[in-house]
Order: C-alpha cells, then structure tokens, then sequence
C-alpha cells in the first residue's frame, strides 16, 4: 500500500475524566470520526475524518470534547506552506481537481474593514431609531426616469415591474440540492415572515414551497433544472444565473450522489444522475443573446416580472454590467469573489475574480455617468457579514444586498467548508435525511427571522447616527464613509475619501 | 383567429396570440418576430413565414406548426407540446427541453438538442430529416434525438463533437458513416434496434411525405453516454 502523505489537520481532545461514554459523538458524526472501544471501554477518534464541524464538541453533554488545530508541523516555510504542501500530496493521490466549500480562506484584503461610517455631531443632527420612523423599505427594479402630465395636469408615472423589500437583505441563491429541504423551508419562511425574498438557486422549486412564491426569487441558470412555465410564474422574480462569485467562469456540477427521488423529481432528471450546469448558457455569446433570454422570460411570464441577471465581480465588471443595465433586465445582482459555494474547485475559488467592494463602486460610478443607473438596481452579495457591511454597500451604491453565509450560519454552520462531501452534520448541505432532519424548520426560520431583525435596527442605529432616516438617502452617498489605510487608488475605485479628509 | 404579422413587432405579435382566447391561432406573414408562443399554454399555433429566436421557449402542451423556417433556440426550456417545422432550424434548438416534441423537415444547425433532459414520463424527442452542424446533444441528459440525414446518405450528417458531455439519453442517427471528433465518453452502437424510433420516422413521414418502407429498413447508429456520473473522478474531495 502506498504511504499516506496527508497527516490529520486537527486532533480531536478528549478529557477522558469528564467522558461519561455516552455514545453522541459517535452518533452524530457523520464523517465517523468518534468510535468506541470496548476493551479499554473508551471513546476513541479517527482524527483523518475529522472536518472541524464542532457537531460533537456542541453535543457532548459534559464538554468532554474540544478541536484543536494540530501543532504538527511541517519545517515552516512562508512560501511553500502546509495548505500548499498538502495540497500537493492530495493530488498527487488523486489525479483530481482539488474541490472545496464556502468562501475562500485566504488572506485577500476585506475592503468593508477598511472603510469607516460617519455620524452627526452638533450640525445635521443624529435621528434616534426607536424614538423616530426610519425607513427600511426598499425597491427593486427599473425606476421611471421621465416626468410627465396628463391633460388635468396630473403626474403621470409608468410603473415597472419591480420587488418591494422590508429590509434591503436578500437570502442569495442556494439550490435544493446543494442545501437541504429542511435549510430550503427555513430560508422561505423567514423571507415571508421579513417581507422579503429567498432564491430557489438553479435546481428548481419544491412543490411544497410554491406557497411561498412572493418571497422567492426563482433562478434559471445554464441547465435550466426543474424550469418550466409554472415554476417561472410562482416566484416574484426571475433571476438568470450567469455567474457565482465564489467561481467565476465556472459552472455547478451536482454529483449525482446528492440527486435522491426528491431533488430529481424537483430538478425533473433522474435519481442519480449528475446534474450539470455548465459555466456559459449556450445559447448566450453577447449581450444581444442575454436580451433574448431576458425577454423570453417575460414573454412568458407576460411582464409581470422583474428579471434579475447575477453576474460574478471580475475585471470588467463595469463595462459588463453597463451592457446588462441595457439588455432590458431590471435587477443586476454582483457577486464578490469571497462569496460562498456549495462546491467550487478551489483553485478558482482562491485566485478568481475581485472583491465585491470595488466591483460595486465601479459598477454604479459606471452606470451614474453613462446615465442608465435608474435602469436598474444593483443587489450586491459574496461576503456580506454584518450589518455595517449592509450599510458600508448601500452607501457604495448598492440597492440592497444578498447573504448566504450569514443566513447559513445562523442556521447552525460551522463553515468547516465541506459542503461538497455532502456529509453535513448540521442537516444544511446534505441530502440525507438521517442528517437533515437535524435541522428543525420550526426553530431555523426564527433564528433567520432573529438574524435580519437584529441587523435592520443596527441598520437604523447607523444610519440614525448619520442623520439619515431612509435607506434611499444613504444609496450611493459615498460622502458617508472613509477608507483607511488604502492606497489613493483603492479610495479612487471606492470613491471615497480617505479618514481625517 | 387568424392575425396578419406584417409589420408587427415581436411584443404586438405576441400580445396579440396571448389577448386571443381562441385555441388555433393563424400567423400570416411572420418575418423572424421573437418569442412566439413563450410560455404558451393550451394552444394551437399555426405560423406561416420565417419564425424568429426561442419559438414556443416554455411550451406547455400547445402545438405549433411552421410553413417555413424557424430560427435560434426553438423549443428552449419545451415542458410538452410540440413544434413542427416544414423547413429548416437554427442553432440550439431544444434547448433544455424535458418535454414533447421537435420537428424539423430539413436541416438543423449548432448545438441541437443541448442539456435536453427527461424525468419519469417526460421524454423529450427532437426529430431532424435532414442534417445537422457541430455539438449535437451536447451535455445531452435525456430524452431522444433521431436526425434522419435525408440527403445526406453519402457522408455523417451530423457535425463534428457529437454528443460531447453527454450523460443521458439517446443519440440516432441515420447512417454508416461514424461522427467525427466523438468523445471518449459515448458507446456508439451501429446498426442498433429501431423499435424505439419506429414511431418517431412514422410521425415524421406521416407528417411531411417522406418513404416510410425506405426510412424504416436502413441501418441507424445509437450514441449514448457510457456513464450518467461523467465528472465523479475529476475531484479530489479534500476539505479545505
């Protein structure tokens, strides 16, 4: 047998005087790390399995159990790393493409950290939120740019087809496939409860959530799973999937592994069967072609819909969204490239695309001065953290955000990025119902419902503090915030100026 | 109803087949307008003129028939129905389908039948008579392609990259002739079993007057995927 090169990345610690046995760590391993031996009547671990979860260090009734990230060590070395050295060996095992989940882990700069919000003293003062209204209710779509009147001499406004938000946080595009139906149902009760919207993602709709069709976006992407005219007709609006953040120029293949009768009969393939999505729609080569696709949506749709095109942030960004903003789309949503993914190979995970804060300021700067911004909002996702992220995006131009990550997080992950092995021990990114049913809906949606409560009054309080009382007043109102310690040409992309200026 | 497309834009058209709640509509004078029929449900559409991109994209259970050509990605997204075309089709069409049927007199060009798929009783058929360019079933899941190569009898009438990354479904093809550039993925069978498209090259002659006798007796070759899991050994599954 050839040696195995890869030593375990943590080491399971137990304190055997507080393990009372009990067995739950290794029932609910699903990686089946945790083992007893009956000999020495003691639990032990198989520490190779171990992917970090903390499902038996949260589980162990008398917190016998810790992870700790081994101190085994190769000679250090800045440039050929442990992860690159390992990496190495995992391939020269394989012959595969390396694979790996949620967003990257590498040390690229977080421009949300690097800015700085405002606030009022003395003059404009500050608005308490609890005492004063604030306005949180945001629009999505195209906005009518011309005044007129009729012969009365009344306004005479078109209206477009558009999205009405509570809050301007979306739950991003995560399919039935990738994630569980328990994860799916949480993610649409929490949207309907909010006042606003979940994706389906690409692998279609589950019968059982049609009720929840105006809180959901529904996606089409390359593939085209489980899309036909009545799926396109549930949700409130249609997003076409071009790209991912967290893989650009990289399509979804869903091992056929994930595909049991339940995620076939909603994406209408067969049980078992790969499911692929590649990177480009084939029948899309120019922004010509995505007008075609565009209105072919809501020829079908009879223009009721407004028609988002989500796009991964890379380097042309501006020039590519200003083509979408005129392909008749009424939404463009951006993902970053720190942004989360079921499944990407990693190396285009780490090295693909460029951070959502400066794709978002050169997409508006672009549409503000080619004059097409009202032709669409801009939704912003791929790593949106925290509220201040929420708030540091609208006032770089944003319309409303999309998070993914969070919302999973607050669902019980542990992003220990092994979503692709589909063997989640929290019951989010797994098909089995052994483990998904570990995911209760019932308490999920309310700590999503908990989530989005909580960051939209620390919206309010931020923007309060800044004397501002509407999310309208803060879109784009980059004088709001400050860069620090970024380069003259960082503060020009964002378009901001830097502390103390 | 019949409606007389000269001069009408794409969006006049189609509002007009959708205000109509006759079940047979008559298009006259259709000069490529887009998206006719999208999304249709119940209906029978008659088109006579050159029908233009994503004719029918959505289809439901409606029947249309085109008296002349049709372009780009006819029958896109199809759920059932189906579509004749007597005349030729453009690029991609079928595209995605998981449903019904697509027709096609003479020729056909990229990509026909690309992610075409099938679930349960949902079996997708696209029939071509004559030939067809590059990328046949490309990415191709489900559902039946038969492209009958009438003319064509001395050279492959499909193009070149075949039923690349095809996982699912069928490929026939009339001929002796091997495709070029086949993927190492696809069995290709010659001379194969034609009880399956028996029914399909009646339609297809009952439909547009070609020899049913002749048709029915040559040999056909059948590509399919060798594999429904063709990405299970690209990834290496280490966390990272």
């Amino acid at each position: 047998m050839a040696i195995n090169y890869l030593q375990p990345d943590y080491e399971v610690v137990r304190n055997n005087d507080r393990c009372i046995r009990c067995r739950v760590c290794e029932r609910q391993c699903a990686n089946e790390v945790h083992f007893f031996d009956e000999k020495r009547n003691q639990m032990l671990a198989d520490e190779t399995k171990c992917v970090n979860c903390h499902r038996c260090v949260t589980l162990c009734p008398t917190r016998a159990l810790k992870i700790v990230k081994t101190d085994h060590c190769f000679k250090p070395s800045a440039n050929y790393t442990e992860s690159i050295i390992k990496d190495i060996y995992a391939q020269a095992d394989t012959g595969g493409v390396l694979l790996s989940s949620m967003g990257t882990p590498k040390e690229y700069p977080v421009y949300w950290d690097k800015m700085l919000i405002n606030a009022s003293q003395v003059t404009n003062p500050s608005i308490d939120p609890l005492r004063e209204p604030m306005e949180t209710r945001t629009y999505l779509g195209k906005k009518c740019e011309d005044v007129s009147y009729d012969k009365t001499g009344k306004l005479m406004i078109r209206h477009y087809p558009g999205l009405q938000l509570e809050t301007p946080i979306m739950f991003s595009a995560m399919s039935y496939g990738s994630i569980s139906k328990n994860a799916h149902e949480c993610l649409a009760r929490a949207a309907e409860e909010l006042g606003i919207y979940y994706n389906t993602g690409e692998g279609g709709l589950n019968e059982d959530f049609y009720k929840y069709g105006k809180n959901t976006i529904v996606q089409v992407a390359s593939g085209r799973f489980g899309v036909h005219e009545r799926y396109l007709n549930a949700g409130a609006a249609i997003e076409i999937k071009i790209g991912q953040g967290a893989k650009p120029g990289i399509g979804g293949h869903l091992p056929g592994a994930k595909i049991g009768a339940d995620v076939a009969k909603t994406r209408m393939i067969p049980e078992g069967s790969d499911a692929i999505s590649p990177a480009p729609h084939h029948d899309i080569y120019s922004i010509e072609d995505l007008r075609q696709l565009v209105f072919s949506l809501k020829e079908a749709t009879d223009y009721k819909k407004p028609v988002i095109v989500k796009i991964a942030a890379v380097h042309n960004i501006a020039a590519i969204a200003s083509g979408i903003a005129r392909s008749g789309a009424d939404i463009i949503a951006i993902d970053g490239f720190r942004g989360g993914t079921g499944a990407a190979p990693t190396r285009i995970r780490d090295n693909v695309g460029i951070p959502i804060e400066l794709a978002l300021a050169s997409v508006d700067e672009r549409l503000r001065e080619e004059g097409i911004r009202s032709n669409v909002s801009v939704v912003a996702g791929g790593s949106v953290r925290s509220s201040a992220d929420v708030v540091k995006a609208i006032a770089l131009g944003a319309d409303a955000v999309y998070i993914a990550t969070p919302a999973l997080l607050a669902l019980g992950c542990h992003l220990c990025r092994s979503c692709h092995t589909g063997k989640c021990n929290w019951g989010i990114a797994t098909q089995k119902p052994e483990l998904y049913k570990r995911l209760n809906p019932e308490i999920g949606y309310k700590r999503l419902v908990n989530l989005v409560t909580a960051w939209t009054h620390e919206i309010k309080e931020m923007m309060g503090g800044m004397g501002i009382n509407s999310i309208e007043a803060l879109r784009g109102n980059r004088l709001m915030l400050r860069g620090i310690g970024l380069t003259q040409k960082e503060l020009d992309i964002l378009g901001i100026k830097h502390a103390g200026e | 109803m019949e409606i007389n497309a000269e001069n009408m834009l794409f969006d006049q058209l189609n509002a007009a087949v959708k205000a109509s709640n006759d079940k047979k509509i008559i298009i006259k004078n259709v000069l490529g307008q887009r998206y006719i029929g999208s999304g249709a449900e119940n209906k029978e559409i008659v088109i006579y003129g050159v029908a233009g991109n994503a004719l029918g994209a959505y289809l439901s259970n409606t029947d249309i028939k085109v008296y002349g050509n049709a372009q780009d990605a006819t029958g896109d997204t199809m759920n059932s129905g189906s579509i004749t075309v007597y005349g030729h089709a453009g690029d991609t069409i079928g595209y995605a389908m998981r449903g019904g049927t697509v027709m096609v007199e003479g020729d056909a060009g990229f990509r026909v039948g690309i992610h075409m798929k099938e679930y349960g009783k949902h079996i997708p058929k696209i029939i071509v008579g004559g030939k067809t360019g590059d990328f046949l079933g490309e990415y191709q899941a489900g559902g039946i392609i038969l492209v009958l190569g009438i003319g064509y009898e001395n050279e492959c009438p499909v193009g070149a990259f075949c039923a690349t990354g095809q996982y699912g479904g069928k490929i026939y093809i009339r001929t002796r002739h091997m495709p070029r550039d086949l993927p190492p993925q696809v069995d290709v069978k010659t001379n194969a079993d034609k009880s399956e498209i028996l029914p399909l090259i009646k339609e297809y002659c009952s439909c547009f007057g070609a020899d049913f006798n002749s048709l029915s007796k040559d040999e056909y070759m059948l590509l399919t995927p060798s594999t429904s899991n063709i990405y299970k050994r690209l990834y290496c599954n280490r966390s990272m």
